[in-house]
């Protein structure tokens, strides 16, 4: 609906005018924001629905989980936090650990060697580089599902099954095409002036890499890192893949445990280890992103 | 302190040859300005000269050997680039020791060094400070903090002062020149803003096309340029290019600038019918007569204070740049006469190679 506006004779009383004039604009501004917000609110709502029903079934009592429409409980249950840590044969503690430690070693192994990888696409000479970039990022292309097979039999031919090795020794190879893309991207945009300064300061191209061009690309290897973490903590499938033993399953693969197909499910438990799956994500990411946003200005440059 | 010299130097892309065998000495403790239009390929010369370009053809010499191979830092020579690339996560005194610290020099010497050049520079308040806390003049000073540091036989610079603005530019140009006459040391200067040339260098190198066009002092370019590039290139503003043609008489040469008049000019000889006249702004005489007379109109006036620029209108239809006092009182639309000498002028051939006089 148009606004009417209100006009004043030019020789009216500037400081009343301008008054008027600030009035309106502030009360026109605060109906706008109000829809906006008001808009956005629901939209907000619309997107935590699962994580918000999810919460608050890790503290409803098993038959109101699906049996009550309400979201709020009608007791809060905290036992199936401390209940369900310990329910499985294998404690939440240890696959917490295994979890950790494959994540851990992955983003590690997905920084040093796709930064290695990206570097090299970014800023060094060689044969045919073009090519093995555009057939790198064909690798995007490739659905995991399609490789899964005869990275399978592969493993399988190395001894590698039941161990971590499948899920961390590939991220030590620069096997991920969408982290070298981002960092290629990243690595260009920083000024070749720098490299060549260091070059005539004495740095060989290892030395370049590690001294100029990785402290200043905080930011993309917080993203990645950020990424990685996230993926890694919250794969499912390669952990049902390659890992047998009960003892070794991370927290994605024991918390389908609590699904029994033959016995009742522990669903409130279920929802509860999933909330604290939730955590060291969110932790991680609070704790790394400060460093997207942080970067490094490029003010040695003009 | 070293010399450099360049034989037979080439650098092509693909087909396109950016350097065509080219030729250089540059003396040791020399402040050589290369200077040329954009894409002349004075910065890959330079480039090639640090080590960060690869030659397609030909020698490299710094002092008595050959450093075609070498790697830039061992070429004991220090760069400095037009966007200062100074490390941004570093701070100053980390950005001046970092090619030291490389060198695995001793930590006192580091320091020893660091401060000297900090005092030269007077930086030494800034040595904590990143460089995204520093101004451009501060930043430019940090940059050449750092290639002094190396104490090398040979400095670069790549347009150094092209980001700094009009009066930290002529403040820094000071600076450099006075650095200059401090340490001595060899200098290859690459710009191509002349005044900075002709203020800062003892020699200069005219580059186009890949080619060298003259190497000659600073007085040399401006008063007997080689051709007609170099007249024209050199001297700021340009000088005034009038189409002639050339006749040999018992009397010298008889010099007809075309629908203009003639003159003739007893020490000069061509065998060429086709030349061109050149005058710098400064050589016309304003409502004086001489061998050459012009009747011109003012079409705009240019007042810079100290002197007045008139862009004038000859019967031809050609404008031609005059300069005046700054005192005088020149208006729009105004018909006045110039004049010149002869021997204030340069003479050129139809190839655009200066045509000499014969006492000179």
């Amino acid at each position: 609906m148009a606004e009417s506006i209100t006009t004043y004779d030019k020789n009216a009383d500037a400081a009343e005018v301008s008054k008027k004039l600030r009035a309106a604009r502030v009360k026109r501004e605060n109906r706008q924001g109000l829809r906006k917000h008001l808009f956005l609110g629901i939209f907000a709502l619309f997107m935590l629905y699962p994580l918000l029903w999810m919460l608050a079934s890790s503290l409803k009592p098993e038959n109101e989980i699906f049996g009550r429409l309400s979201i709020w409980p009608s007791e809060f249950i905290w036992s199936n936090y401390t209940e369900g840590w310990m329910r499985l044969q294998v404690s939440f503690t240890q696959f917490y650990s295994n979890s950790a430690l494959v994540t851990i070693l992955s983003v590690i192994g997905n920084l040093i060697s796709c930064s290695f990888a990206a570097y090299a696409f970014a800023r060094l000479t060689f044969s045919w580089s073009k090519f093995w970039f555009a057939l790198m990022m064909m690798t995007l292309m490739i659905p995991y599902h399609v490789v899964l097979i005869p990275q399978y039999v592969m493993f399988l031919k190395l001894g590698w099954i039941d161990t971590y090795l499948p899920l961390v020794v590939p991220r030590f190879l620069a096997s991920d095409a969408f982290f070298i893309f981002l960092m290629v991207q990243f690595f260009r945009q920083l000024p070749r002036e720098l490299d060549e300064a260091a070059s005539i300061d004495g740095c060989s191209p290892y030395k370049i890499y590690w001294a100029i061009i990785m402290p200043l690309s905080m930011p993309a290897m917080a993203t990645a890192g950020i990424f990685s973490f996230i993926w890694v903590w919250e794969d499912f499938l390669a952990p049902l893949i390659y890992l047998n033993d009960i003892q070794n399953y991370t927290v994605p693969l024991a918390l389908r445990l609590f699904v029994a197909e033959d016995s009742q499910s522990a669903y409130g438990q279920m929802f509860a280890m999933s909330i604290l799956s939730l955590v060291p994500v969110l932790l991680f990411f609070v704790i790394f992103q400060k460093l997207i946003i942080k970067g490094i200005a490029m003010s040695g440059l003009k | 302190m070293s010399g450099l010299s360049l034989k037979g130097i080439s650098k092509s892309y693909g087909t396109v040859e950016v350097i065509e065998n080219l030729n250089l000495d540059v003396h040791s403790g020399e402040f050589l300005v290369l200077v040329g239009p954009s894409g002349c390929g004075k910065s890959t010369l330079l480039r090639m000269i640090a080590g960060l370009e690869e030659i397609s053809d030909g020698t490299i010499s710094i002092g008595d050997r050959i450093v075609n191979d070498l790697p830039a830092s061992q070429r004991n020579l220090s760069m400095v680039f037009q966007s200062y690339a100074l490390y941004p996560h570093m701070d100053v005194r980390k950005n001046l020791a970092f090619g030291l610290t490389n060198l695995k020099m001793p930590k006192a010497e580091i320091n020893r060094r660091v401060q000297q050049a900090s005092d030269i520079l007077q930086i030494g308040e800034l040595l904590g400070r990143k460089p995204r806390q520093l101004s451009g003049g501060q930043k430019q000073r940090v940059a050449i903090g750092r290639a002094i540091v190396r104490e090398p036989e040979l400095f670069l610079f790549d347009e150094p002062l092209s980001n700094l603005d009009a009066e930290l530019r002529v403040q820094m140009r000071v600076e450099l020149a006075s650095l200059y006459n401090r340490l001595g040391t060899t200098m290859i200067y690459v710009t191509h803003d002349q005044v900075e040339a002709m203020t800062m260098a003892t020699r200069i190198v005219v580059l186009r096309a890949g080619k060298i066009e003259q190497v000659g002092t600073p007085y040399e370019l401006y008063n007997n340029p080689q051709n007609l590039f170099v007249a024209g290139f050199i001297g700021s503003p340009k000088i005034n290019t009038l189409p002639a043609t050339a006749s040999s008489n018992e009397s010298g040469l008889q010099i007809n600038i075309t629908n203009i008049g003639k003159f003739s000019y007893v020490d000069l000889a061509t065998t060429t019918p086709n030349i061109s006249v050149c005058i710098r702004p400064e050589s016309f005489k304003i409502n004086q007569t001489a061998e050459l007379n012009l009747d011109v109109e003012i079409i705009l006036v240019e007042y810079l204070g100290s002197e007045i620029f008139l862009h004038v209108k000859i019967a031809t239809g050609q404008t031609l740049m005059v300069q005046a006092s700054g005192k005088s009182n020149y208006k729009l639309g105004e018909k006045i006469s110039i004049s010149a000498n002869p021997q204030d002028c340069h003479y050129f051939d139809a190839d655009g190679q200066r045509i000499q006089a014969k006492n000179a």
